[in-house]
């Protein structure tokens, strides 16, 4: 039943009233103030309709909505307090001395945020100025989280003021017992470190300081101790030498070699009076590698051959008989020395006394001592003595000696039987970077600083004091030397006054030369030229015959001597000559490989495999070492790298290769047995042409020919193409539209492959500069190396073209013997990098315009835009671009290897260079972090950038100058001179792609 | 009515009904599944699973587990697709040029023929795409607004054509094969007694009635599609070859190309036409429609394309010696004398010297050997996209870079998984589709077929 019942809401409406209908037809009951609010200035000029404002709306819903998706989490600790002197994003420099034991060299410190991230070479007045392949990877050796973070006593971590007390009470101990206390280091030419030694020296009677090389120059160092009376090896001046005869002397890789390449390059530039450089050697070496004439010789005939020129040259010295083809060789080097006398330097490799002797007296005879020769500018870096050593271990061995401090050395790693003797000793302590095969057997062991961590300061050389100066607080809890030292004579003072103490000594400013890095002194030179001496030396000594069966030659690589074994960059870096990485390796010849019945073989993807060979010197045997079949190797020789087969150097060092202290000292004449062993090496090669297959790839001319002649018409002679207009360069022969080269920059690089000696610091500076990833030894056999600037390394072949159309040699034959080294090769290296081509083949496939052309030259890569087609790869005629086959930063693949992956190795990343995600294409930008911050300086300033304001990292790195980086529209460059150069061509002109790297010809004083 | 003169060949035996032939193309849709599809859909199934794994564990880790290295960042994986792409080529040109042809021989396989266009195409994609190094991206090469602004993909990049090229062919194709296939799921439809196969078949069927009406347009449509798909016939593997040609990469940078690719694509082609249908043949029991003349007809067909290929390889080798470039010479010496020499040669045994054998008509007809050498012609068609992508890139300008190429497990098994993919696919279409153009092949049935000829010949006598 429906109701009629009616609700009322008040009396009003009961009743009906007008007001209550009127209020009931007027929604709201007071005004809305639209009006007011539509008469608003503000509003009216309001441009956002109603239809905008739901578009805001709406924008923003949904906006709101896909944030909250996901929220990124960056952790960023800000300064509490802002350090004046330090601005996020601008790097500051610290001048400083690079050490590891056994280089030394002047260096700038590159620092962002406060930590150490790229060394540069340093102020030019400074002795060996300019970083090697080792200094310029030691910066990632301070992040090394294998170092020693705590002193340990035994087994367990402790402080160091206990540490110290223990130190003390053994010290005290071996003084009360009449044992001996010895302190061991690499040599010391730090004039701190002996102040403080002598200190120690006076407190403790029983106190012996005995110092040893990892590579021993003892011998040598004898005889210049009885010739100059000073422990000390003589210095070597290429400028005033116009012959430089080495026999086996690695002097471009080894000592003061930045300073001696530099001197070097200087001397080679192309033209009357360049350099001429004979070498005669058995392993093929980088400076080898290099000479204009390269002999091959055995160890054992260097010093018949030294002997024979003595008594060419009209000296006297014991004669014995040599081959007939080598006497022949002296007989006309003799002639070239004749008529160079005083402008010559020999130079002897490895160790001997004998050869030391004779080159000593050659060197007397030609006139060097005090021109070529400084004997009385001596290098102080090797003081190393093997007989103190000898008798420290005869000590051990004795139980004679109470306390052994070790610093800064590994001996147990160094010297075969140190770990027996090294038992002997009552109380051990290693003072070390990290736990390695000494510290492991020592009773205590602390960590010292690394030496961008620490004060310290040298004498490296006559006349030179360095300061090194720390760029970043103790990573971990280190002492320095200096430090534990004054502990145990009672000199509390920090290092950091122990230094300046000794700067005040030699009456050195000391903000001045801290700023310079160093100073020039006049201390350290000796007066007098020892000629008489070296020549009645000579003719005293015995000579044995040259030996007739297999001869041994160690030698040093990128590792060196091995103090920085754990540096993945160094590990990975090609060696220059064999283009192998993470190995060592027994290098033969191909005809002894072949009698023994050594093989390389190449497999199916790529990879090289090698027999294994038992080497046997003395009753010293080495197992399972890899053969690797090098060209120019002598016949009856083999060659074998130091530095490897570490047992407890880290993760990245560990079981690779073998250790060829292992064999002993090896002077330089070492008889060795070689056998054959069962199964194959896996090598980790980059490089498997090693020929340039007659095409012209580096460019090379006699130095006669150049000089006849200058144009280069002759030898350098420009590919041409045939068109429909007649005949045409590379340039003008082209399909596209040029891009603009006039306007603003052009950047340009230039590569002299004279002056070039292969010595690959450019491609560590290029790592350390660009975040370049470090992949490991299992790519690296997989051809997955991501060096973004290589050095290819070709030898000549004994077949090439003319021979083959004189000999009627078919294609097919010919280019299979061609595609194989001579036994006795000329070597050629060339740096490549992305060329940056203006008419560049990558960016035209690119299906998403991820790599482009800049106005200026460059060829750009943008990383996120890549998809990884590597079609860009494929179609790049120089293969310089490197794909991220994987995620090198999160892969477990990568933990052992690669620094990026822990958060101690991330520091030394570049922050102005993005870290590559995988599945990305990467390549030489050169350097455009460094081409941006140039022009924002010169902006700033409001100046066009000056040339030579800045350059990339890889000329930088070179000592030889080989490089050189700048805009080719700056009428006043250095590079549009070398653009000018009648030497200058284009790496593969005839592809028509306009690189904007050029190379320069090599020009051999042959 | 259309007479055909008896000199020709009939192209369909027997003495067949419309009726006949309509129980004979929907027999295997209608019938249980005989134990051997069975078989054979798994074995092709555990491949193409093999192959997803492949893929997934490729995507997970990076493309550092295929066998690529910095001088060879092609190998399998574009081989795999050219290879695949060729296949793909048969198929169209059977149902499009043989169509504005009139070659009426063509009805009885291009039904398959397209299924297997189709299929091959699918597999053809996935190789551009999982080859990327960061896959996720892959819409990155098409041209879709974005929030940078200007940023466009690189009209110059022939990879971008080849994104425009397989999208067209593979949507032409997609939808001329199922222009055809409307009426035949018609007469599906109409025959079903289950009721879900009815409706399923009802909704492919577009509601086809079978007026002259829609016969007319279904005619009209099929004219104008072939129209279109024609040139697509030329234009896929002419873009595909592009890919190569207009590189710098001696033995890649070929102007020969396009007329090379397109013969080399027909010929692998038909030959896997040829494969699968001697297999379809055998299975379903359709000898009376897929005859002897039919395979003699494609045995001709890959006997000429074969030879075109075969003129291709000696006019490469030609034009390298006469180029006088050093770096062409040296590529094409190093592909017959090199390390990859016996890639090389057996490139030149299947694709050159075995169609040869084709000019005996003996040969051409005999169903063992013709199946034989489809199968040897694929694989020498694969060959034949590896010699030309991993010998030209593994030595090319400068020998520092030189490498070599070995496969990776993960690379064989994503290859193994598209061939698992496409049987996978071919077998579900071969029991759930009419393999034989049903309605057109009707339409010759009084003028070509075997009785209905006998019958005009007997009837003519008289006269």
């Amino acid at each position: 039943m429906a109701s009629n019942k009616v609700y009322w809401k008040s009396f009003d409406q009961l009743a009906n009233t007008e007001v209550s209908q009127r209020l009931a037809e007027n929604e709201f009951a007071q005004d809305i103030p639209v009006d007011v609010f539509l008469s608003e200035a503000s509003s009216s000029d309001s441009t956002t309709s109603r239809r905008d404002f739901l578009k805001f709306l709406g924008f923003s819903t949904a906006a709101a909505t896909l944030a909250a998706c996901e929220q990124p989490i960056i952790e960023s600790v800000p300064y509490v307090v802002q350090p004046d002197t330090l601005t996020p994003g601008v790097p500051s420099f610290y001048a400083t001395a690079y050490t590891d034991g056994q280089d030394y060299a002047s260096v700038l410190v590159k620092t962002r945020e406060g930590r150490p991230i790229k060394l540069e070479p340093g102020d030019s007045a400074r002795f060996n100025r300019g970083t090697n392949a080792r200094a310029q990877a030691s910066v990632i050796s301070l992040y090394d989280s294998a170092r020693l973070r705590e002193p340990r006593l035994g087994e367990k971590n402790t402080d160091w003021s206990s540490m110290l007390l223990a130190l003390k009470k053994s010290a005290d101990q071996s003084r009360a017992e009449g044992t001996q206390f010895v302190l061991l280091t690499s040599s010391v030419y730090s004039p701190s470190l002996q102040t403080a030694i002598e200190r120690l020296r006076q407190g403790y009677p029983n106190f012996q300081h005995v110092e040893f090389d990892a590579v021993s120059q003892s011998n040598t160092l004898d005889v210049w101790e009885s010739l100059t009376g000073v422990r000390a090896l003589p210095s070597i001046d290429l400028m005033a030498t116009s012959l430089v005869l080495s026999f086996g002397s690695d002097f471009l890789a080894s000592g003061m070699a930045q300073q001696v390449s530099s001197d070097y390059a200087s001397r080679r530039k192309p033209g009357s009076g360049m350099l001429r450089h004979v070498e005669l050697e058995s392993n093929l070496s980088l400076t080898g590698s290099n000479a204009d004439k390269r002999i091959k010789i055995k160890p054992s005939e260097v010093s018949a051959s030294l002997a024979y020129l003595i008594n060419q040259l009209g000296g006297k010295a014991p004669s014995v008989g040599l081959r007939g083809d080598l006497t022949k060789a002296l007989q006309s080097l003799a002639a070239e020395m004749k008529s160079a006398m005083g402008k010559t330097l020999v130079l002897v490799g490895g160790d001997d006394a004998n050869q030391a002797r004779l080159a000593a007296a050659l060197n007397g005879l030609l006139g060097s001592f005090g021109t070529t020769l400084r004997s009385d500018q001596p290098v102080y870096i090797r003081r190393g003595n093997e007989s103190r050593l000898a008798n420290l271990m005869a000590d051990l061995s004795a139980k004679s000696v109470g306390t052994l401090l070790v610093a800064g050395t590994n001996p147990v790693y160094f010297r075969a039987d140190f770990s027996k003797a090294i038992a002997g000793a009552k109380f051990s302590m290693a003072l070390t970077d990290r736990l390695d095969e000494t510290a492991m057997l020592c009773t205590a062991a602390a960590p010292i600083p690394h030496f961008l961590e620490a004060w310290a300061d040298y004498r490296p050389a006559a006349g030179e004091y360095s300061i090194a100066q720390p760029t970043i607080k103790n990573l971990f809890n280190s002492m320095p030397l200096l430090e534990v030292l004054g502990s145990l004579s009672g000199d509390l003072r920090s290092a950091k006054d122990q230094v300046a103490a000794s700067a005040a000594a030699m009456g050195l400013d000391w903000n001045r030369t801290l700023h310079d890095g160093g100073s020039t002194v006049s201390s350290g030179a000796i007066s007098g030229a020892p000629t008489t001496a070296a020549m009645a030396m000579a003719a005293s000594i015995k000579l044995a015959k040259p030996s007739e069966g297999m001869e041994i030659a160690l030698y040093e690589n990128a590792l060196g001597a091995g103090f920085q074994a754990n540096n993945p960059w160094l590990q990975e870096l090609p060696d220059p000559i064999t283009r192998l990485t993470w190995d060592n390796y027994l290098t033969m010849a191909a005809s002894d490989a072949l009698a023994m019945g050594f093989e390389n073989e190449t497999n199916s993807d790529g990879s090289l495999d090698g027999s294994y060979a038992r080497v046997k010197v003395g009753k010293r045997l080495l197992e399972d070492v890899p053969v690797f079949i090098q060209p120019g190797q002598t016949a009856g020789t083999v060659g074998l790298a130091y530095g490897y087969g570490r047992s407890a150097a880290g993760k990245v060092a560990d079981g690779g290769g073998v250790s060829a202290y292992a064999l002993g000292i090896l002077t330089g004449t070492a008889k060795v047995e070689i056998s054959k062993a069962e199964g194959m090496h896996e090598f980790a090669t980059v490089q498997l042409g090693h020929t340039m297959m007659g095409r012209r790839i580096v460019n090379e001319v006699n130095l006669n020919e150049f000089v006849s002649d200058p144009s280069g018409a002759s030898w350098n002679e420009k590919p041409t193409f045939h068109t429909i207009d007649g005949l045409k360069s590379a340039e003008e022969a082209n399909l596209w539209a040029n891009h603009d080269h006039e306007t603003m920059h052009m950047w340009n690089m230039s590569i002299d492959l004279t002056s070039c000696t292969g010595c690959a610091a450019c491609v560590v500076a290029c790592n350390a500069e660009n975040n370049v990833p470090v992949v490991g030894k299992e790519e690296i056999r997989n051809l997955r190396d991501m060096h973004w600037l290589r050095i290819d390394r070709y030898y000549s072949s004994d077949m090439n073209k003319d021979r083959a159309a004189e000999e009627n040699i078919g294609g097919i034959e010919m280019y299979a013997q061609m595609e194989e080294p001579s036994e006795s090769p000329m070597v050629v290296f060339q740096p490549v990098m992305c060329q940056h081509c203006n008419h560049a083949p990558c960016e035209t496939v690119c299906p998403v315009g991820a790599t482009v052309h800049s106005r200026e030259g460059l060829n750009h890569m943008a990383y996120n835009r890549c998809i990884g087609t590597r079609y860009c790869a494929n179609n790049c005629p120089y293969k310089v671009r490197r794909f991220n086959w994987f995620n090198y930063i999160t892969n477990e693949q990568f933990a052992d290897v690669n620094p990026s992956q822990d958060d101690f190795g991330r520091m030394v990343l570049n922050p102005d260079v993005t870290v590559r995600s995988r599945g990305v294409m990467e390549k030489c930008s050169m350097c455009i972090q460094r081409v941006q911050y140039a022009k924002l300086e010169a902006k700033k300033v409001g100046q066009p950038v000056p040339d030579g304001a800045f350059t990339v990292a890889c000329a930088e790195a070179c000592s030889t100058g080989s490089i050189t980086f700048g805009d080719v529209n700056n009428a006043k460059s250095a590079v549009r001179a070398a653009k000018a150069d009648a030497r200058a061509y284009h790496l593969l002109e005839e592809v028509g792609t306009q690189p904007s790297v050029f190379y320069l010809t090599k020009v051999r004083n042959a | 009515m259309h007479y055909e003169s008896t000199e020709r060949k009939p192209l369909i035996l027997g003495d067949k009904s419309y009726h006949q032939i309509t129980e004979d193309v929907v027999r295997p849709i209608e019938t249980a599944a005989p134990r051997t599809w069975w078989v054979a859909f798994s074995i092709a199934l555990v491949m193409f699973l093999w192959g997803l794994g492949s893929l997934a564990y490729t995507v997970a880790t990076g493309i550092g587990v295929w066998g690529l290295n910095k001088t060879v960042g092609w190998a399998w994986d574009i081989t795999n697709f050219v290879w695949w792409v060729g296949i793909g080529h048969a198929g169209t040109l059977i149902s499009a040029v043989l169509l504005l042809f009139r070659q009426r021989w063509r009805m009885a396989i291009n039904r398959s023929a397209e299924a297997m266009t189709i299929f091959s195409v699918i597999q053809a994609g996935l190789f551009p795409l999982f080859h990327m190094g960061r896959v996720w991206l892959a819409y990155w090469v098409f041209p879709i607004p974005n929030q940078y602004g200007s940023l466009w993909v690189n009209f110059n990049s022939p990879l971008l054509w080849d994104v425009f090229a397989i999208s067209t062919y593979l949507t032409v194709s997609v939808v001329f094969w199922y222009v055809g296939l409307i009426p035949d799921f018609a007469m599906v439809r109409d025959r079903a007694i289950n009721p879900v196969q009815k409706h399923i078949y009802k909704i492919l069927s577009f509601g086809w009635g079978g007026k002259a009406k829609a016969w007319q347009r279904f005619e009209e449509v099929s004219l104008v599609l072939a129209g279109l798909a024609t040139p697509l016939v030329l234009s896929v593997h002419t873009i595909v070859s592009m890919d190569f040609a207009t590189s710098v990469i001696p033995g890649w940078h070929t102007t020969i190309f396009p007329p090379y690719f397109v013969a080399g694509a027909i010929f692998s082609g038909f030959a896997m036409v040829q494969t699968l249908l001697l297999i379809v043949r055998k299975v379903f029991k359709m000898e009376d429609y897929i005859t002897i003349q039919h395979i003699e007809m494609m045995n001709i067909v890959i006997m000429v394309t074969g030879s075109i290929v075969g003129v291709a390889y000696i006019t490469e080798l030609f034009i390298a010696w006469y180029s006088g470039v050093e770096y062409e010479q040296y590529a094409f010496l190093n592909r017959a004398t090199g390390p990859y020499w016996w890639a090389y040669w057996s490139m030149m045994t299947c694709n050159v010297f075995s169609p040869q054998l084709m000019w005996s008509k003996k040969l051409r007809t005999n169903l063992v050997f013709t199946f034989v050498i489809s199968i040897v012609v694929n694989i020498g068609m694969w060959f034949e996209r590896f010699v030309i992508i991993v010998t030209s890139l593994h030595r090319d300008y400068l020998p520092s870079s030189w490498s070599m190429f070995s496969p990776s497990f993960v690379e064989v098994g994503i290859f193994v998984g598209t061939i698992g993919f496409f049987f996978t696919l071919f077998l579900l279409y071969a029991r759930t589709f009419p393999v034989i153009a049903q309605a057109e092949l009707k339409t010759i049935l009084k003028t070509s077929g075997e009785a209905q000829k006998k019958l005009h010949n007997d009837h003519g006598a008289h006269h």
